[in-house]
Parts: structure tokens; sequence; C-alpha cells
């Protein structure tokens, strides 16, 4: 299990934003492992969103631009109107295709990928969320070997996006807010809590 | 999402997107060896879901047999949503920053590479038109899909897109109403011919086909996104070689030219708007 785990990927939507805040409050500025945010935003608000990330981050949290490449030390957050993948080379790739989900950014696509790209090396969480996007997603990163968590749906403020995804398949965890942080922490050292 | 029955196809892999490409090419020339892995992945995945292919031979077998499902897989691969002044702020940048600094002889030339369906090839006409320019540009729009250009030519869009366009129109700073540039006929809207009374429609691959002009203006904006990092080399130099002396060129908003060899000929003009400029000798001051 050392060192096994390359990339965490989070991806939530409605009531999710605080359980992130919260998850990156507890981080340490030499978090060894990369973490993508793909979280549901407005499409014509492209400011703001980092800054007030930031404020509550050690870790440098951006928007990557095309073909960025995945470093640790940084938070990166799926930028607005553009849709977020990780490819085998894990370098990021946008796209400007249709909504999934009526999402774009969809948590889909950027599960699928990062799972397809990094296998068991990557963990995927979902948060709470009003709509179903991101469960096949994260499903499919599943099936490609990556650990998979799901945040409580009784503890999620919206528990469609959680609910959707346990519909679908028996995640490696399902955890309330306070396990979500631990298990994060806990992947620094890689020993899952 | 992926509601396969097969879950083989759910991972779909190098192997088969190589075969993919490889029988592309053997049955229409087009080279899509270069493009984005994980994108053009996707699309196969989703062109697979949306015809129900079930096993993977009979796809490469159809893509050899059917030239009209080759010609649906392409317009699958390459087509992509587009919106009118996507990213506001980079139109109004355009027109109070840029264009008016363009000194131009005879024409105002601007190229849109791989414009899709158009709707960026009306912005920029509405936004000329605005600005008393329309009359003096000379527009060259190419995309490598037929299909897609003549939607644009035909300038024929659903309804329901154009409150978004609307909506950014706006954003942007349009001095009327989209709506004065277009009529209702049922579920559809027909924009004003005028616009692209200057305007050649061309097929052309960015991949394959060398430059076809020299021009004042470049947009190419979120399309690089598609392509390795080989292909947007390629391309870009294709881009600066087609530009003249003190001439412009925008890319999409989350694109980035930092590490592109033949960019070094250019000069940023806005990281927030993605504008870069060549200067009069052709070098990087």
């Amino acid at each position: 299990m050392a060192g096994k785990i390359k990339i965490i990927v989070i991806g939530g939507s409605a009531g999710s934003f605080n359980v992130v805040r919260k998850i990156l409050l507890s981080l340490p500025s030499d978090f060894p492992i990369p973490i993508v945010l793909c979280l549901h935003r407005l499409k014509d608000v492209k400011k703001g969103f980092v800054e007030s990330l930031n404020l509550s981050s050690r870790l440098k949290v951006k928007e990557p631009e095309d073909k960025d490449p995945v470093k640790p030390g940084y938070v990166y957050l799926s930028p607005a109107n553009y849709h977020l993948l990780i490819e085998p080379t894990h370098n990021f790739a946008l796209s400007t295709e249709d909504n999934i989900n009526f999402s774009r950014p969809s948590i889909d696509i950027t599960f699928e990928s990062a799972g397809y790209s990094f296998r068991d090396k990557m963990a995927g969480i979902i948060l709470s969320g009003a709509n179903g996007d991101g469960a096949r997603g994260l499903y499919n990163a599943h099936i490609n070997g990556a650990f998979t968590v799901v945040q409580d749906p009784t503890d999620a403020q919206f528990n469609l996006m959680p609910g959707e995804t346990l519909k679908l398949f028996k995640p490696d965890k399902i955890l309330k807010e306070d396990g979500i942080v631990e298990f994060i922490k806990s992947l620094r050292i890689n020993t899952y809590v | 999402m992926f509601r396969s029955q097969n879950s083989a196809m759910e991972d779909i892999g190098i192997k088969d997107i190589k075969k993919v490409i490889e029988t592309v090419y053997e049955v229409r020339g087009i080279d899509f060896s270069n493009y984005a892995f994980s994108s053009f992945r996707r699309r196969i995945k989703r062109f697979m879901e949306l015809n129900k292919v079930r096993d993977f031979n009979d796809f490469i077998r159809n893509i050899r047999e059917s030239e009209e499902y080759v010609d649906n897989l392409i317009k699958e691969i390459t087509v992509n949503v587009t919106e009118m002044f996507r990213d506001p702020t980079f139109w109004t940048f355009l027109n109070n920053n840029i264009i008016p600094k363009i000194k131009f002889e005879n024409k105002l030339r601007i190229w849109h590479a791989a414009c899709s369906t158009g709707e960026e090839v009306y912005s920029m006409a509405i936004l000329l038109k605005e600005a008393g320019l329309l009359k003096s540009a000379s527009i060259v729009a190419t995309d490598i899909n037929n299909n897609v250009l003549n939607v644009a030519r035909k300038g024929s869009y659903p309804i329901r897109n154009q409150e978004l366009n609307s909506k950014n129109y706006e954003l942007f700073g349009g001095r009327r109403s989209l709506a004065d540039y277009y009529m209702q006929t049922g579920t559809r809207v027909q924009f004003d011919k005028e616009l692209i009374g200057n305007v050649d429609f061309l097929c052309h691959d960015l991949a394959l086909d060398n430059p076809i002009g020299t021009f004042d203006l470049i947009i190419c904006r979120n399309v690089l996104i598609y392509f390795n990092f080989e292909l947007q080399e390629k391309v870009v130099q294709t881009f600066v070689q087609s530009m003249a002396p003190n001439s412009y060129l925008g890319i999409g908003s989350k694109e980035s030219l930092s590490w592109c060899k033949a960019a070094r000929a250019l000069e940023e003009v806005s990281y927030e708007e993605k504008v870069y400029k060549k200067s009069a000798s052709g070098e990087r001051p």
C-alpha cells in the first residue's frame, strides 16, 4: 500500500463547498498527493472561486490550463465552462464538448479519465450534490481499480449525488465529513483509516 | 453517460483507439493520431454508445464498409459545441483593445480556424458591424468537416441556444439586441445573411493542410485542446507563418502556448484573454 495513491479526485456539487473547505484547511503545505476538485460551478463566473478556496488552503489552489502536468503540492480546480480530463501521460486536458448531466464541468468525465489514467493509484471521493453527475464516472474509476469513497448520504446536505453512486456499486468506504477529512490526511502515509 | 450493456466496451483501450485511427486514415486520409488521447477516446466511446455498438470488430467493419458511418463518426469526433460570444470578456477585449490597433491596408483579414458550426464567425461579424468595419473585413472560416461548414453557411440555429447567446452578447457589451440579427421561424432562427457577405467558408484540415494566406487576426479558440503537443506545435507554426506583421492570434481562455516553440515569435498581449501579437519584424521584442 505504501506510496500507492498518486492522485485524489474529489467531485461535488450543491452542499459540497464546506466539506471541501474543511478538507483543504486540514492539509499541510507539504501534503504530497495532488488533489483535483471537480465541482459544479456557474459557467460565466470565472473569478472568485479559486481565490476563496486559496483562503482556506495551505496548498496552492489553481485552475489548470490545457496540458499542465499534474504535480504534488497543488489543488487543481476544474475551470468554469470546460470539462477537465486527465491524460495517461498525467497531464490535464480540457474539452468544450456538450454538457453531461446538464453540467460542464462534468464530474463523470473527470472521474472516468482519471480512473483510466491512474487505475489503482487514484482515490476518488464523491460529496454532496443535487444531481446524479459523478456516479457513473466514479463507478467507472472503481472498475479500473480506483479506491472509492462516498459521502454518507445521511451526512450530505444534498444526498442525490452520493445516493445515485451507491445505487451503482459498493464503494470502498462510506464516510461522514470528518471521516473523509481523516481519510485524506491518512493517504499521506498511506494508512487508510 | 456510459449505459453500455457490454462491460468490455466500458474499457476501450489504447490498442482499440489505434485501430480506429488506422482504419479511418485508410478509408478517408484523415489523421487523428495526434489528437489528445482522453477526449478522443471519449468521443469514440460516445459514438459506440449512441450507435449501440456491441462488438469492436463490427465497429471496425462498419468504418471500412459504410461511407455514411464514417461521416457520422468523424462528425462525432470533431464537432464541438460552441456558442456565440463564448467568454464575453474575450470579445470585449478584442473590440476595445485589439481591433482598433490593427492597421490594415486594404482589407482587415481574419481567419477563423476550425470554426465548427460558425457561432464565433457570426459573433465576429456582429462585433465588426457594430464597429463599422464589417464592409472592410475579409474573413476566411475553415473547418475539417464540410457538414458543419454547411451549417455555418446557412446560419440557421435552434432557438433554444439564443438565450445563452443573447446573454453572452449583452455581457460582451453589444449595442443592440441579438434578436435584431436574426428572424425566427418556428423553433429555429435565421441569422442575417449580410453578416457573412464577406466570409469564405473553406474545408481545411489543420493537421495536414498548409497555410491559406496572410492575416491580421487569427481566431482559433478551444481547438488546440483536442490536439497533442506535437500537433499543437505544428498548428501554431502554421498560424505564425500566416500572420502579417503587427497581427494578432486569439486562443481559448484555458489554452496555453507557454511550452510551444513556434510561439516564441509571439508576444503575449493579454494572459487573461489569451491574445498574442506578432511584432512588425516577426521577432519577439
